[in-house]
């Protein structure tokens, strides 16, 4: 086994190709602005998704509190650009920090919570952010952070999430990352194992902060103007059904489940009457129908792509 | 030479006295054996010897070069110092395949960190390739390797109890616990269990501690017997010595004037 394989050279080159298709399609004007927005948001909730998979789906801890973090990454990132005229490099890199420690504080006390009680103490902590953002002047407060400087475009995004997804998808396979889906499987067993528990819960809900560090950064980048309220427990529940609907533990059910959510949302916007009516039914039917999400624990394999092109 | 001395070692929940004053020692290679009625407070012990639960009071002290005292250290801190456990009730990671299962044992004794393994230095490939190895050796030890892929739930019941033994092994214990290893085995599947727990001691160099309701099993193979009773050492020995004291006698099947 080493680093430079046939099979990562394939991978670098399927990375690079989707990119600079996407890079041509937006240059040709293939793909006018309103589909560029929504290739955005679906990056963006990708980045989010991959994160929350790594706290909720691999390690099984519940958490309610993920939109907070992004809400640290955009407000950081919207300080140092628009306050500080940082370029967005900096920026993007102490979003993500910013986040990270939000995500040490906030994990510390309460990841020695399980289930329901975790829940419902990182759905306060989610509030708790909301709320400091409404009441700091200096912020905006509720009117809202505007004039934001746009950095976000196509590049950024891509690579941001191609990141997001090596990284995570590395962790879970390597030493950390089965001692934390050893640690959703049977806690106590894990410890009995040698795992600390703490230290690799803590260290999941820290790179999954990371990560919505990044995601609020892009967030704030590209809309020129966030507000509190884009970050509510809406948007954490949001991020939650994106993880369910794709597959807990499934990396590439995360980056499935954002797109197919996000088309879904798109499509209905003919009908606004009946939007969120429908969606709830899709979301109803594919629980009952397929409870483990839509590729369940599954990832997609080259050996799957090659059966069907045989 | 002792590994394992517990001094006066107790622990209350509340009002209720689990263990109350446990004095012993286990020496090096020796099988010893935990019997007693149910409820007696064996998982318990076992318990407080892997720091599930922190005594009340006394000392649990683990030699290894020099002593350890064991109070108060977490469980997984007490497993690198070379203490593994199996449990009851099976404890396997279901959803993970049996490979993996075995691979979690060597968690304690490999060290690749968060950034080796996401930037996959050749550090990350040589320990991983390191454990895949020894863990394909494990499970070929233990006649588990035609299921290595397989999940670890969807194993029959005597494997699972193997697999669990296993994943114990490979963390490279110098003492192991197995709590009733034997329990939902028939007979002949106790005798293979028996002999297998010898050939492991010999092979692995360890010293065994084990919870047993099959007297068999325990009279056949244990060097020396501990029996419980309400939270109480009522009695210590050879498994002869045992047999005949009419205090252990009492406990399972009362005494003679009731």
């Amino acid at each position: 086994m080493k680093a430079i394989n046939k099979k990562n050279i394939i991978t670098v080159l399927f990375i690079l190709l989707m990119y600079a298709a996407g890079e041509i399609m937006l240059r040709q004007g293939i793909i006018d602005s309103y589909i560029e927005i929504n290739i955005i948001l679906i990056g963006i909730n990708i980045i989010l998704a991959v994160g929350l998979n790594l706290v909720t789906g691999f390690t099984g801890q519940f958490s309610l509190g993920h939109a907070a973090f992004m809400a640290v990454g955009a407000y950081t990132s919207a300080i140092l650009t628009a306050k500080f005229g940082q370029p967005f490099t900096v920026a993007i890199l102490f979003s993500a920090m910013a986040a990270a420690l939000a995500g040490v504080i906030i994990g510390i006390p309460t990841l020695r919570l399980k289930g329901d009680y975790l829940a419902i103490a990182t759905l306060g902590f989610g509030e708790i952010i909301k709320i400091l953002a409404l009441n700091i002047d200096y912020i905006g407060g509720a009117r809202g952070f505007m004039d934001i400087p746009k950095y976000t475009n196509w590049t950024w995004v891509y690579f941001m999430v191609v990141i997001s997804i090596v990284v995570i998808k590395n962790f879970i396979n390597s030493r950390g990352g089965r001692a934390c889906i050893s640690i959703s499987q049977d806690e106590t067993a894990a410890e009995a194992m040698g795992i600390n528990t703490t230290k690799y819960k803590i260290l999941a809900f820290v790179i999954g902060a990371f990560f919505a560090g990044i995601a609020g950064a892009l967030y704030a980048n590209y809309f020129y103007f966030i507000k509190p309220d884009s970050f509510g427990y809406m948007k954490s529940i949001d991020i939650l059904v994106i993880v369910v609907f794709g597959g807990m533990g499934s990396i590439a059910g995360s980056v499935v489940g954002a797109i197919v959510l996000s088309l879904i949302s798109l499509f209905l916007q003919n009908i606004p009457e009946l939007r969120m009516v429908i969606y709830a039914v899709i979301l109803f039917l594919i629980m009952v129908y397929r409870p483990q999400g839509l590729l369940g624990k599954g990832e997609f394999k080259l050996k799957f792509l090659k059966r069907r092109l045989a | 030479m002792s590994v394992l001395k517990l001094d006066k070692v107790s622990i209350a929940f509340g009002g209720l006295k689990a263990l109350s004053d446990i004095s012993l020692t286990v020496e090096k290679g020796q099988i010893v054996g935990i019997i007693g009625p149910n409820g007696a407070g064996k998982t318990t012990l076992f318990n407080l010897l892997t720091g599930m639960y922190v005594p009340t009071s006394g000392e649990i002290l683990f030699k290894k070069n020099d002593s350890i005292k064991l109070n108060g250290l977490k469980p997984y801190k007490i497993t690198s110092y070379g203490i593994a456990r199996t449990f009851q009730n099976i404890r396997l990671f279901g959803d993970m395949t049996v490979l993996d299962n075995v691979k979690m044992g060597f968690h304690s004794r490999t060290k690749c960190g968060f950034f080796s393994s996401v930037i996959r230095l050749p550090s990350y490939y040589d320990e991983e390739r390191k454990v895949n190895e020894e863990a394909i050796e494990m499970l070929k030890i233990l006649n588990l390797e035609s299921k290595k892929d397989e999940l670890a739930k969807s194993l029959p019941y005597g494997e699972q109890r193997r697999l669990e033994i296993a994943r114990a092994l490979a963390s490279k214990p110098s003492v192991l616990l197995l709590d009733e290893p034997a329990a939902g085995m028939n007979p002949n599947e106790t005798k293979e269990l028996t002999n297998f727990i010898a050939w492991i001691r010999e092979k692995f160099d360890l010293t065994i501690i084990l919870i047993e309701h099959d007297i068999k099993l325990v009279m056949g193979i244990c060097n020396k017997v501990y029996v419980l009773n309400y939270g109480n050492l009522i009695a210590g020995g050879t498994p002869e010595e045992v047999q005949k004291n009419p205090q252990v006698i009492e406990a399972y099947i009362g005494s003679e004037g009731a």
